[in-house]
């Protein structure tokens, strides 16, 4: 596999002088030295395949939007390279170098000039451009006359109108409407399918884990993970806790059978155990069958006193899209005062209406809605159950909706 | 260097639409739409010509025309607005372009020749107007007139330098920004225009000399109302002052550019 981007150390310092005469100063006389110097990317290095889908995730102020800057060349590195092969195109931001008293046709032009695109190009992709953006004679309007929408999709058709070799995205795509949202994702599957390599910069991760092959997590300027999306996702997820819990852990671990565990937490409340078993016979299972009674029973020890615990779970499929999740906080069961050396057990019943596959379940001892106030211990893929389908008739699917056909036939006479 | 060059050549198409896309929206949703380009520094002639010619009744020597005295101010005009207007926007160029800097790969180097190529344009067209109004108040200018073109380049390469090295500092001081509109007060008086180089003392009228715009304007004055060539030894001196100047603005410029962006 041929790499379309590489990067190597990558550092981008922004210094400080002083005085702006010591800047000037250092043009001419590389002698001369910065005050102070705030890095805010530093030893970062990876390497992207041709048509692989890489995304970049990590909290704000972790150095994301500089790496891409620094991609795409806009800000130069302090040290390190970035070695690119190929035609690089980035959707930084929708409509770019836009002029609201020109028309959207003078500014396809503009816009697609500074981007670099010769006359004849332009011209040759412009029936493409103003096919794309479905925005009729608003086309040959000037643009102050345009809603916020039809400008987004302008831009978005001139910004992927020529097919690059690299094509980065930061956080560009949740705009238009839902018709162009769709359209736009149908565009850049497409770019993928033709082997356009991607690097996805977003905070929803659920696009990360299902358009990624691979996620890079930077955090404080640094590459903290660099490996498959499930690893890199619940690693980050654990990892925003932290923040709040200083003396938080993280581990993991990967599965025989392929599903990651990801442990993390401060450790007050543990899961002792957890356990798929038959609601009627209490037997434990590893199968269940569609429509099944089942219980989940989860066995919590408790390491300290702790003022209030919330359960809460979540079963994800085999791509890891959750199926269902909630916490005893939604269903306002929360237990108050539970005391250090407790043992609190929760039956958990359901009705196992999940279509035939592997399901995980992650379950989460917090103290409220979310884990990033109290992390106690959070669990991704703990516990793993197959599904399987041997007394209903065939359907695919990750849930059984009990669907039926209800037919009618009559005669009408042959005409 | 030659980066710089290669990168606006192959950028070249996108300089000359916008140019066009300048021009297009100063003609766009105003009534007088381009008129306004002429009208300004028209008005700034009529006004010197009334206030200075009428009221003063200074007299060029020489010159038995009634209307000598306009044809002096608007051929110097024509040469300092060349000048003024490429100046003024070099200094704010990478500030107003600020967000396309921060956000688009593209050769900076475009952006300073978009400015030349527009104020060139509009003194075109002003130079236009002024021969229209010439041929009305029956002056009509001679061969002299071909060498018009020598003075814009040179006109052209002296702005771009003190612009775009402005332009840099400016980016970095912020009072650059305000300190030139002033300064270029003083210049425009300090170069002949609504003055002829005669009217200064004699012991004075070396100092004229230190400002390189002086050689240029005279060339203008020389060439539309005198019809004679001009003074190429003064020409040719601010010629070598201008490739100089321009030389270190844009060595400053690529200096400066790494850090430009983040300071912006």
């Amino acid at each position: 596999m041929s790499s379309v981007l590489n990067v190597e150390k990558l550092g981008k310092s922004y210094r400080q002088w002083g005085s702006e005469w010591r800047r000037m100063g250092s043009w001419f006389m590389p002698s001369i030295a910065p005050r102070e110097e705030h890095w805010v990317l530093k030893d970062v290095s990876f390497e992207i395949g041709a048509g692989e889908a890489v995304g970049i995730v990590g909290q704000n102020g972790a150095g994301k939007s500089t790496l891409l800057k620094l991609i795409t060349g806009t800000t130069r590195p302090t040290e390190g390279t970035v070695q690119l092969s190929g035609c690089v195109a980035a959707i930084l931001e929708l409509g770019m170098g836009f002029n609201p008293e020109l028309t959207g046709r003078q500014n396809v032009y503009h816009s697609a000039g500074l981007l670099g695109h010769s006359q004849t190009d332009i011209k040759r992709a412009m029936p493409e451009i103003e096919a794309f953006a479905e925005i009729g004679e608003y086309f040959d309007q000037p643009m102050r006359t345009y809603s916020s929408g039809m400008q987004v999709r302008v831009a978005f058709s001139v910004a992927t109108a020529f097919k690059p070799d690299l094509l980065i995205i930061d956080e560009a795509l949740s705009v238009g409407d839902g018709y162009f949202q769709h359209k736009s994702f149908g565009r850049l599957r497409q770019f993928r399918d033709e082997g356009v390599s991607f690097i996805l910069v977003t905070h929803a991760l659920g696009d990360v884990r299902t358009l990624c092959d691979r996620v890079i997590l930077l955090d404080k300027g640094r590459v903290l993970k660099d490996g498959l999306p499930d690893e890199v996702v619940d690693y980050y997820n654990a990892l925003i806790a932290e923040k709040e819990n200083a003396k938080l852990t993280i581990e993991q671990q990967r599965e025989k059978s392929g599903w990651l565990v990801t442990r993390s937490g401060t450790g007050e409340a543990r899961v002792k155990s957890l356990r798929l078993l038959d609601a009627l016979s209490g037997e434990e299972l590893a199968v269940a069958q569609v429509g099944q009674q089942v219980e989940l029973r989860l066995e919590a020890s408790i390491h300290a006193d702790i003022p209030r615990l919330v359960l809460g779970y979540m079963i994800r499929d085999k791509q890891g899209h959750v199926v269902w999740g909630t916490n005893t906080w939604h269903t306002r069961q929360i237990q108050e005062n539970v005391k250090c050396g407790e043992a609190v057990v929760f039956r958990l019943p359901f009705t196992c209406t999940l279509g035939p596959g592997s399901y995980s379940v992650s379950p989460a001892l917090v103290s409220s809605d979310t884990h990033l106030i109290n992390n106690y211990e959070w669990i991704d893929n703990l516990l793993v159950f197959d599904v399987i389908n041997a007394q209903r008739d065939i359907f695919i699917g990750t849930t059984w909706l009990d669907g039926q056909f209800l037919i009618t036939r009559q005669i009408d006479g042959c005409v | 260097m030659f980066g710089m060059l290669s990168g606006a050549w192959r950028y070249r198409y996108f300089i000359l639409s916008s140019i066009k896309t300048e021009l297009r929206l100063k003609f766009i949703r105003s009534k007088l739409g381009g008129l306004w380009l002429i009208l300004n520094p028209l008005t700034q002639v009529v006004i010197f010509a009334f206030v200075l010619s009428t009221l003063l009744s200074s007299k060029l020597p020489g010159i038995t025309s009634r209307y000598g005295y306009a044809i002096y101010l608007m051929a110097g005009i024509l040469g300092w607005s060349l000048f003024i207007e490429i100046v003024t926007r070099c200094l704010t160029l990478f500030i107003d372009n600020g967000n396309v800097l921060k956000k688009l790969v593209f050769p900076r180097i475009t952006l300073p020749l978009v400015v030349s190529g527009s104020a060139s344009v509009n003194n075109a067209l002003l130079l236009l107007a002024i021969l229209v109004i010439f041929g009305l108040l029956g002056h009509l200018p001679g061969s002299a007139f071909v060498w018009l073109p020598v003075f814009m380049v040179i006109n052209i390469a002296l702005a771009l330098g003190v612009g775009l090295a402005l332009g840099v500092l400016n980016v970095f001081i912020r009072d650059i920004g305000q300190i030139v509109p002033v300064a270029l007060q003083f210049v425009f008086w300090l170069t002949p225009i609504v003055y002829t180089v005669e009217v200064i003392p004699e012991q004075y009228r070396g100092w004229l000399i230190l400002n390189p715009l002086t050689p240029i304007i005279t060339s203008y004055q020389r060439a539309l109302l005198y019809n004679q060539a001009p003074d190429w030894r003064g020409l040719a001196a601010v010629a070598f002052v201008a490739a100089g100047l321009l030389a270190f603005a844009l060595m400053l410029f690529r200096k400066a550019s790494p850090e430009m962006v983040d300071q912006l």
